[in-house]
């Protein structure tokens, strides 16, 4: 036996009641307690059969495996990079994983990444949150140049990449910038002239406040094109 | 000392109007603003980061540190700039008021900063400051057990009272202040404090009339959360 | 980062333009200033601009004059960069950015003559009112300078004597007269004025403002210069010093405007 006690896309609130009975599982940002499903922190309710997870709508980046992620180089170390990913931990870099080639130990690193850059690079392990392993060997991992780096909030990031990349092809088509989207909420930006990235950058800004409602993609297309570049 | 009616004409177990916002400061990771009456509390939140130096670290959960202070002009007469005794004890209990709500198991070695200021003051700081930092927590979103309602409660006379206001602290026929705490909805005490002079019956009864308000409290509080994502 | 960034914006402001589409001297909507915010202060003020907020508060107690001004009342500004306005800010006392945040301040209203302490004097050699302006960062978002000593000087103009109680001759707090401070008419307003490779810019955000090569605060009452401030790491030129001058004057009437 088992019943919902919210719906599908309701806010909820750390400690709000979720589901009652054994019907339902927790799942990720939802916990059980005694025989209720309880949500873990502030976040959208997201039912997938009997599984009851919460999206976060606040909070910093949480790393995990696989994602590529855009960071700031924050330290160097004789066994590589420290990272600064916008999680509650650095992230590391370490010099068999940075670039294609091979860097002698006790070599001058700073030639490769010096304090300051902005990389493209992939999450490949997270130890229990902690520890969280990079790399940038691999299509598209690289350490970029030019351009500016926004912000949003990593809950957001699926509204602005779209459904298979629909979205970010759409603002990339109408801005005529190239955009690169991490999973940490960073996102890079780089346009022949500066109305462009603005363009590009109000756009984001645009989803990101209305990432929860309905008919997001046509009050996208409709803004681009209202706007002259 | 006879209590019969209180200054502002509320009854003995009616809290002053409240107010409650999410996400008032731009660069925190999480922020809220709480007000009763006439006392208004910003709670600010920064973290989890990494906690230096290395050996305060926690290799098994994460730590809170709580920091409450008021502004200089937020009382009658002014505070000098700076942490009292007060304050550094205020932060202590703040900080123990909270813990219970966070579930910190997997922010190993980092430090979740809470800040609360003060801005205006009649009673009732250091509960309205509890009140917006659970906020901030929430806001900032970290994983919790539920939130933290917190309310004085006590007795002015010869009446048990809740939300005590600055006139009835300093009531000339004596006060007691009992600053209470409560994590809901496990219904759990997280702070209490008592000074003044009460018998258990009439401490009893005003921990009924606590809880009663921190349910009201926490009603207001949940409205808050949500509100800052309806649309 | 950092070198990426400071190239970025000085190519644009070389375009005369910013990353938020606003001209070089214009200051971010909204600039707001919201009066009495907090009650038990005798004056108080919450200035906006863009995401920057500062409160300032005023409280007027009585106390000894100086000795080498029997006749004069006392001003004393203090400022709190707080931890919870910007991840940069520690607990602690007052570091030598927020102590010259609140010099700076100081410098402007006091050289200003814009109280007049003269009348603040209640007995000559023994009692006279002190003027304690606080200052509070609660969000950085860049200039916070400017931002302080708009929400001084509104303070100031927000505020009302406490009731004296000439038996024990203190203050009566809590209960407030109608009368305001003695206030010149002109209003000492200051303007900061940045400069990023050759440009020069007024009210920067964070990231203009990490990036800046130098900077002057210069706080003026309308036709006279009160104060003046050369601050961060790199130097500056007589040309860039007159121009900088002349683009506090040209923000002024925009500053009063705000405050009435």
């Amino acid at each position: 036996m088992g019943k919902l006690i919210v719906k599908d896309k309701d806010i909820v609130v750390p400690g709000e009641e979720l589901a009652n009975g054994m019907d339902y599982l927790p799942a990720e940002g939802a916990f059980r307690k005694d025989d209720r499903v309880i949500a873990s922190y502030l976040g959208l309710v997201n039912i997938n059969g009997r599984l009851v997870k919460i999206i976060p709508l606040s909070g910093r980046y949480v790393a995990k495996k696989g994602d590529t992620i855009i960071g700031e180089i924050t330290d160097i170390n004789f066994g590589g990079w420290q990272v600064d990913v916008g999680s509650s931990y650095n992230a590391n870099l370490s010099l068999k994983d940075a670039t294609s080639d091979f860097i002698n130990k006790g070599s001058d690193l700073t030639q490769y990444y010096t304090f300051g850059d902005i990389v493209v690079a992939n999450i490949t392990n997270v130890i229990r949150n902690k520890i969280v392993d990079l790399t940038m060997r691999g299509p598209g991992l690289k350490k970029i140049v030019g351009g500016r780096i926004i912000s949003i909030k990593p809950s957001k990031v699926p509204r602005v990449i779209g459904k298979q990349g629909t979205m970010i092809s759409m603002i990339k088509d109408k801005t005529g910038c190239k955009i690169i989207v991490g999973q940490n909420g960073k996102v890079w930006i780089s346009g022949d002239s500066p109305k462009q990235e603005k363009l590009a950058f109000d756009v984001i800004k645009l989803i990101e406040e209305n990432a929860h409602i309905d008919g997001l993609t046509d009050k996208v297309k409709k803004y681009l094109e209202d706007v002259k570049v | 000392m006879t209590y019969t009616k209180r200054a502002d004409n509320r009854k003995f177990d009616e809290p002053r109007k409240m107010e409650a916002k999410v996400g008032v400061i731009d660069r925190a990771d999480g922020s809220a603003m709480f007000k009763i009456g006439d006392t208004i509390a910003v709670a600010a939140v920064y973290g989890p980061k990494e906690l230096y130096p290395r050996f305060l670290q926690d290799s098994e959960k994460g730590k809170l540190k709580c920091t409450y202070d008021m502004l200089s002009f937020s009382v009658p007469e002014r505070k000098r700039p700076g942490p009292n005794r007060r304050s550094v004890e205020i932060s202590l209990v703040t900080e123990k008021a909270l813990l219970p709500s966070l579930d910190l198991k997997n922010y190993a070695n980092t430090v979740i900063n809470v800040f609360i200021e003060i801005i205006q003051a009649n009673a009732g700081t250091r509960c309205a400051g509890i009140c917006a930092a659970s906020l901030a927590l929430a806001d900032a979103g970290l994983p919790m057990r539920g939130l933290v309602s917190a309310i004085s409660v006590g007795k002015v006379g010869d009446q048990v009272v809740v939300d005590l206001n600055k006139e009835e602290e300093d009531y000339e026929g004596g006060s007691t202040d009992i600053p209470i705490a409560i994590l809901l909805p496990d219904e759990k005490i997280t702070l209490l404090q008592l000074d003044g002079n009460i018998k258990k019956e009439e401490f009893l009864k005003a921990m009924e009339y606590g809880k009663k308000t921190c349910s009201e409290i926490y009603k207001v509080q949940v409205k808050a959360l949500k509100d800052k994502y309806k649309k | 980062m950092k070198k990426e960034l400071r190239s970025y914006i000085a190519s644009l402001l070389e375009k005369d333009e910013r990353m938020d589409g606003r001209k070089l001297d214009e200051f971010r909507k909204p600039v707001k200033v919201e009066l009495n915010i907090s009650k038990n202060a005798e004056g108080s003020a919450k200035v906006t601009m863009g995401k920057t907020e500062v409160i300032v508060g005023v409280k007027i107690d009585v106390g000894e004059p100086f000795p080498d001004s029997p006749d004069r009342g006392v001003l004393i500004t203090g400022a709190e960069l707080l931890p919870m306005s910007s991840p940069d800010f520690e607990s602690g006392p007052p570091d030598a950015q927020t102590t010259e945040l609140a010099r700076i301040v100081d410098r402007g209203i006091r050289e200003s003559n814009f109280i007049d302490t003269k009348q603040l004097c209640i007995k000559k050699g023994e009692k006279v009112w002190m003027v304690f302006i606080d200052i509070y960062s609660i969000n950085d978002g860049g200039n916070l300078i400017d931002a302080a000593a708009l929400g001084a000087v509104a303070a100031l103009k927000n505020a009302r004597f406490p009731e004296y109680d000439e038996k024990t001759g203190k203050a009566k707090y809590g209960y407030f007269t109608n009368k305001k401070l003695p206030l010149g008419k002109d209003l000492p307003l200051t303007c900061t004025v940045f400069k990023i490779s050759s440009k020069l810019l007024v009210d920067v955000n964070n990231e203009e403002e990490s990036v800046i090569d130098s900077r002057l605060t210069v706080t003026t009452d309308g036709k006279n210069i009160n104060a003046i401030q050369k601050s961060s790491d790199c130097e500056l030129s007589i040309d860039d010093v007159d121009k900088m001058i002349d683009l506090s004057f040209k923000k002024y009437k925009e500053l009063e405007a705000v405050l009435k």
